[in-house]
């Protein structure tokens, strides 16, 4: 993909007949040709294993991948629903996660022993055990220590008596499990994006009067989310992967329902290919959204925004030369106008 | 406005005192800025200048004597024989009576300049955003920015970005304003334009404090100058006789070096 640096190409040929000016022959690279050889070797068997080879079980000739049987499934209702259920314990996990993040990291660096001591315990506790096992726990744990739950005084009466097997669900169970240990991580990336932004801020902040609370909301967590988004993009991607482990609390999402189908028609692999592809189909959109979302935080950072790969394809095709977007248009969502 | 007699200064220090852990800065200040007056601190890097300058508005506590400003104490109330720490939201009030500007350059960065002025008046005051812009602007236009309105700090160059920063500590309608080396960290030839607005403001009317190693600007504009070394006032007095005449051996080596 690289070009040869311009000058000496440019005068290949150009002054051949000058024999004044000697040729310039320009760096041939073998090497390169034998790796793109044996990529297009690999790249071809891949396509004939996919596409074209096919397979005898049971004394019946088929094809390796049966893609009519992963098409037949894509649409399919419960796949559909388990999708949904992904996408909705993805959402669940990520917003409490970051929510809970944002409190914890500020009480992480609060100078209060209290509470910058519980937020460690926290943190230390919903790393340090694994998720699978946190997942287990609220589903059937919970109810094994606390059959009945109890809304009241502390040590004192109750208002309010609940069966654990009722309240906690399947769901609710795998919501709570990934949001708290999202809860975690996210506390981890906040304090980080905290601490990056200059203590000058903070004191400009209070010479104007604002309290800590505004401080925090309209004048650090805005420069922060720049350090910020970035590994929140990552972990959402990674959620939304990790939502897969509910299937051993009975979970209802997307690996569950192609898991449930393969167990009836045993086609295992072709319902892993569903999955898979709705898995890559939802990180792709996550990964197009990331980078939009980043962009849109580095206003005030840079002076101007580097084309996006819609403006570069188009460049290149067209060749048309793109403005380049000035970095900062109106900010609604800091100015003080609200 | 104020509960202030007459003749009561703007800023009273006695015996001021103040640590970092074992590192004693501020050693027993004494000082008073009148109302109107400007008061130059100049002194040798160290000397604790910027500490007292944060511990005017509350940026830092202070660990003995007493410091009022306007005729009330610093981050305490007196009810009777008592003194009761201020609450977080009573030193918010009083800090945004007081204007502050930075050596170092801080402007929002994720705000347009426009913003910048707008903030404090819209969310620590809550005024309607419409009074808040129209001041906001008439201030850009007085440091001389009504074209850049809409630029971000870092479209701006230093001295712009500090003018900016000038006119932000203003739209709160400070009775004092305390500045902190806002020229130090420009280049030589920008400092002329902030050093303008200073001075504007200073014919105004406005109460400053102006720590700075600009001696000119020192004799022109102030009304004091106070020479501070290790943490005490060394000297102070007419800008004419400090800074011409010095009575005092360190006051005379200071101004030797930076003259
Ligand atoms: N937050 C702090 N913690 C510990 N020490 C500090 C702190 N702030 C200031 N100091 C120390 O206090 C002393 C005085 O600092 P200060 O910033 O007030 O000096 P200054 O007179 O403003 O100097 P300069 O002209 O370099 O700005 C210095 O020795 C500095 O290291
Ligand atoms: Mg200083």
């Amino acid at each position: 993909m690289t070009d040869p640096p311009a000058s000496p190409a440019d005068r290949v040929g150009e002054h051949d007949e000058d024999p004044a000016t000697p040729r310039t022959v320009p760096v041939r690279h073998p090497g390169r040709w034998v790796a793109g050889g044996v990529i297009l070797v690999l790249v071809a068997m891949l396509v004939n294993t996919l596409l074209f080879s096919h397979v005898e079980r049971g004394g019946v000739r088929e094809g390796r991948f049966q893609w009519p049987v992963v098409g037949n499934y894509l649409f399919d209702a419960p796949v559909i629903r388990g999708i949904g259920v992904t996408l909705e314990l993805t959402v669940i996990a990520m917003v409490v996660g970051i929510a809970l993040g944002v409190l914890l990291a500020v009480m992480r660096l609060s100078p209060n022993r209290l509470l910058s001591g519980s937020a460690w315990v926290y943190i230390w506790f919903f790393r340090g055990t694994p998720v699978l096992v946190q997942l287990t726990f609220w589903y059937v744990g919970i109810a094994y220590l606390y059959p009945q739950l109890t809304l009241g005084v502390p040590f004192g009466p109750a208002f309010y008596t609940v069966n654990a097997n009722v309240l906690v669900t399947s769901f609710v169970a795998g919501a709570l499990g990934l949001s708290l240990n999202e809860g975690a991580y996210m506390a981890e990336i906040v304090r980080a994006g905290i601490i990056s932004v200059d203590e000058g801020q903070t004191e400009a902040a209070q010479s104007l009067g604002m309290s800590k609370i505004q401080t925090l909301r309209r004048i650090v967590l805005p420069q922060a989310m720049r350090i910020i988004i970035p590994p929140t993009g990552n972990e959402t991607i990674s959620m939304l992967k990790t939502t897969s482990l509910v299937i051993v609390i009975a979970g209802a999402d997307l690996w569950a329902a192609t898991q449930n189908i393969s167990a009836a028609n045993y086609q295992i692999v072709p319902l892993m290919v569903v999955a898979s592809l709705w898995y890559l189909f939802f990180t792709s959109v996550l990964t197009v959204g990331q980078y939009y979302v980043e962009r849109y935080y580095a206003r005030g950072s840079s002076r101007a925004l580097p084309p996006t790969p819609l403006q570069r394809l188009r460049q290149e095709l067209f060749h048309i030369r793109v403005q380049p977007v000035p970095a900062l248009p109106e900010a609604p969502w800091v100015a003080p106008h609200e | 406005m104020s509960k202030r007699p007459d003749n009561a200064p703007m800023v009273q220090a006695k015996q001021v005192h103040k640590s970092f852990g074992r590192l004693e800065v501020l050693k027993g200040i004494d000082l008073s800025v009148d109302a109107g007056e400007v008061l130059c601190l100049i002194g040798p890097s160290g000397s604790g200048k910027s500490t007292f300058l944060r511990c005017i508005n509350h940026l830092e506590k202070i660990d003995g004597g007493e410091l009022s400003v306007d005729g009330e104490l610093v981050g305490y109330r007196q009810s009777g024989n008592r003194l009761y720490e201020l609450r977080d939201r009573e030193v918010c009030g009083k800090r945004s009576e007081i204007g502050m500007v930075f050596q170092r350059l801080n402007l929002f960065p994720h705000m347009s300049a426009l913003d910048n002025v707008m903030s404090g008046p819209v969310w620590v005051k809550k005024e309607s955003s419409s009074v808040a812009r129209e001041r906001a602007l008439r201030l850009l236009d007085r440091v001389g920015l009504a074209d850049k309105v809409k630029s971000y700090p870092n479209q701006l160059s230093g001295g712009q970005q500090q003018r900016v920063a000038i006119a932000r500590a203003l739209s709160m309608q400070p009775k004092l304003m305390l500045f902190d080396e806002p020229t130090s960290a420009l280049d030589p030839e920008l400092v002329g334009d902030v050093l303008d607005v200073m001075r504007a403001l200073a014919e105004d009317g406005m109460t400053m404090i102006v720590v700075t190693h600009e001696m000119g600007f020192a004799r022109e504009v102030g009304d004091t100058v106070v020479f501070m070394d290790g943490g005490v006032v060394v000297e102070s007095g007419e800008p004419k006789v400090v800074l011409t005449a010095p009575r005092h051996e360190r006051t005379r080596a200071f101004l030797s070096k930076v003259l």
